[in-house]
């Protein structure tokens, strides 16, 4: 058959498709709907045809097949050394076939090609730092990502979220409105404990533009306020968008370039209406990943920056601690040991490894790396998208077990995961394995042990 | 035949090999698009050059990376055969006495037990790849029939060779044998995914571009390959 109801070859651009996407409790009738979804080779092999080039063309053929990739991936390690699970196979025998076979696949190979993209395959990045040739299988797989989606072969959840970005321009239906109400609850619920403490939104020329993920403001807003009080005790002249606000990208998970556009865009436009001087992500490393790294290309800009200068939470945070803008009590310091969590979309993709021990240097006496660390460190299992799938969540837990041991490895109690993907891995991780760690991130650890200066403090009654 | 094996099908192999191996590289240059590969190749061309020289200097140092240090015996095994195939037939005294004849240069030549060490190392070294194909299920996976062909491409020129110049029984047969492999390995290399010969260099400069333009390397010290 043709093109289902619900899984299609059509993005969701309405709030009728979207909700009908939603009312289809845990994609039972889209899936089986995919079953049947016909493939369109025609538009498969165009699709190679103008968009692999030299640099994919080359990764698939001349890798040496010498297995070198093989124990860089998480998923090869923890499923017992599973030859399925080597990276080159995974890739060979998914866009090495599409591209031998011109694009003339079936359903069913789609649907291989789907859930290896997907729940075999985080995008973090790692296997291309242990192949000789550099062939870096994570983009390979955010390309095929791309094929998928063009094709409706698309994880339930990922149709919804891009969806959600093209409608909402957020990745979760929160309203404009929704939003600037968060902000202006989230400020007066500080108001006897802050007085003065304000979510200045569309301020222009602010030193910085705080930017969230929709997540925190329909599930935590409490983070929202957390980064208003350190902004606040930081004395920062800092500001948030009425619109542009989210800029995260599940659309970016789901292989939507279009809306990848969209969605990026609506953050840039912010930038070009209030002037920022910097705009700093919220403790997400997709979001980072999306909106500094690859977001300007989406946007087809050629110097590959975005148009204002862009920083991670970690970097202000580092550089609000080397300032003496947020100052430590160092009796407050964490004494139980600590390990931190190495986000790929930052630390691998964004060179942030150094700042993030900085900032731990500040906060922990016992700080313990995991091994492997930094850049070389596993994903935390959730990545790319695959915490949201229902359809992969026991290879998703299965791939948890990398992070269980690494964690167990060091000791530590603590957690710390400035990245939501993390965060959440590790707490899921948590709930499967019940290992008896904690996990944070920075911002209500910071809270617990900063100094306030006195004139920030309520006036006794 | 001996003519006209070292003769016009020599340069015919030679031919091939150059101009295949400059089509290659053209081909690869020609297709990288910034926006495609989002990379902005021409914009940061010192962090494009830095992170490209990283991306190939540490991976040709034995051991430079993580990857060489944590598979010591590959990393061996890798090197003397790469090392032995490059090294050997270019400072080959044989070969260095068949140029002067011919066009009356000749460079520096390894002496006879040094070639004779490597063109062993190669042949034992291939035979140990042949080995971890069979052996590991990680590699197994990935080999084909084409990766045992190409493999002996490679090889025969070294091993004919090698017995060419013991002058063992035969020696016209080893030394035909000798000829026509190797040219068969030069026509190869840019025909096959021997072009690794110079796509390496391509494919771990572009990786490195990436990772110095936009993947972290105007922020950290540079990927700790």
């Amino acid at each position: 058959m043709p093109e289902g109801l619900l899984c299609n070859k059509t993005p969701v651009d309405t709030m009728e498709q979207l909700q009908a996407l939603l009312n289809d409790r845990r994609g039972v009738t889209y899936y089986e709907e995919m079953d049947q979804l016909d493939v369109d080779q025609k538009a498969l092999a165009t699709a190679i045809q103008n968009t692999c080039k030299s640099r994919l063309r080359t990764w698939l053929e001349i890798c040496a097949h010498c297995g070198l990739c093989a124990d860089a991936c998480p998923y090869y390690l923890v499923n017992d050394k599973d030859p399925k699970q080597v990276p080159a196979h995974k890739i060979q025998s998914t866009l090495g076939e599409i591209v031998k076979r011109k694009g003339d696949v079936d359903n069913a190979f789609m649907q291989y090609v789907m859930d290896t993209a997907w729940s075999r395959c985080t995008c973090c990045n790692r296997c291309g730092m242990y192949c000789p040739f550099g062939i870096d299988m994570g983009i390979m797989f955010g390309y095929v990502r791309g094929l998928c989606f063009a094709q409706g072969f698309v994880p339930w959840e990922l149709k919804i979220g891009s969806g959600m970005h093209r409608i909402f321009r957020a990745q979760m239906d929160v309203t404009q409105e929704d939003w600037i109400e968060t902000c202006k609850w989230m400020e007066e619920e500080q108001e006897d404990d802050w007085p003065g403490l304000k979510i200045p939104i569309d301020v222009e020329n602010a030193d910085l533009l705080y930017t969230v993920n929709a997540r925190e403001v329909k599930h935590y807003p409490e983070d929202l306020a957390e980064a208003a009080i350190l902004f606040h005790i930081a004395g920062e002249n800092w500001t948030v968008a009425s619109e542009g606000w989210e800029a995260t990208s599940l659309s970016m998970f789901a292989g939507d370039w279009a809306a990848c556009k969209m969605q990026v865009e609506t953050v840039y436009e912010s930038f070009k209406r209030l002037k920022p001087k910097r705009m700093i992500t919220t403790e997400c490393g997709h979001m980072y990943r999306a909106t500094v790294l690859e977001g300007p290309y989406w946007a087809g800009f050629e110097s590959g920056q975005p148009p204002v200068e862009c920083i991670h939470y970690v970097e202000w945070v580092g550089e609000a601690l080397r300032t003496g803008k947020l100052k430590i009590d160092p009796a407050r310091k964490i004494k139980e040991p600590v390990t931190y969590q190495d986000s790929c979309n930052y630390i691998r993709n964004g060179g942030l490894g150094d700042v993030a021990r900085e900032i731990i240097s500040y906060v922990a006496e016992d700080f313990r790396e995991m091994s492997p660390c930094r850049e070389h460190n596993f994903c935390c299992g959730g990545g790319g998208g695959l915490n949201g799938i229902g359809r992969y969540r026991p290879q998703r837990n299965k791939g948890l077990e990398i992070k269980r041991d690494q964690i167990l490895a060091t000791g530590a109690k603590i957690v710390v995961a400035p990245c939501h993907n993390c965060w959440d891995a590790i707490r899921d991780l948590e709930e499967v394995f019940h290992i008896d760690i904690s996990w944070s991130f920075l911002k209500p650890l910071l809270l617990s042990m900063v100094e306030v200066p006195e004139h920030l403090k309520p006036e006794e009654d | 035949m001996y003519q006209f094996l070292t003769g016009p099908l020599l340069w015919l192999s030679f031919l091939i090999f150059f101009i295949g191996l400059i089509v290659r590289v053209v081909w690869y240059v020609r297709g990288l698009s910034w926006q495609m590969d989002r990379v902005a190749y021409t914009k940061h061309v010192s962090h494009g050059i830095k992170g490209a020289l990283r991306s190939i200097i540490f991976w040709l140092l034995p051991f430079g990376t993580r990857r060489w240090k944590t598979r010591p015996a590959m990393t061996i095994l890798f090197f003397v055969f790469h090392i032995g195939i490059v090294i050997t037939p270019i400072f080959l005294l044989a070969h260095n006495i068949i140029l002067k004849e011919r066009w009356g240069i000749s460079w520096a030549t390894l002496p006879g037990p040094v070639a004779d060490t490597l063109t062993i190392a190669v042949i034992v070294s291939a035979l140990f790849l042949v080995l971890r194909r069979i052996a590991f299920s990680e590699v197994r996976i990935l080999t084909s029939a084409y990766d045992y062909l190409l493999l002996a491409i490679t090889v025969a020129p070294f091993f004919t060779g090698f017995l060419a110049s013991l002058k063992v029984a035969g020696y016209p047969f080893w030394l035909y044998a000798h000829i026509i492999s190797g040219e068969i390995m030069l026509i190869a290399i840019p025909l096959t995914k021997l072009s690794h010969t110079v796509l390496f260099f391509m494919s771990r400069g572009q990786l490195g571009m990436d990772y110095g333009i936009k993947r972290g390397g105007m922020k950290g010290r540079g990927l700790a390959w």
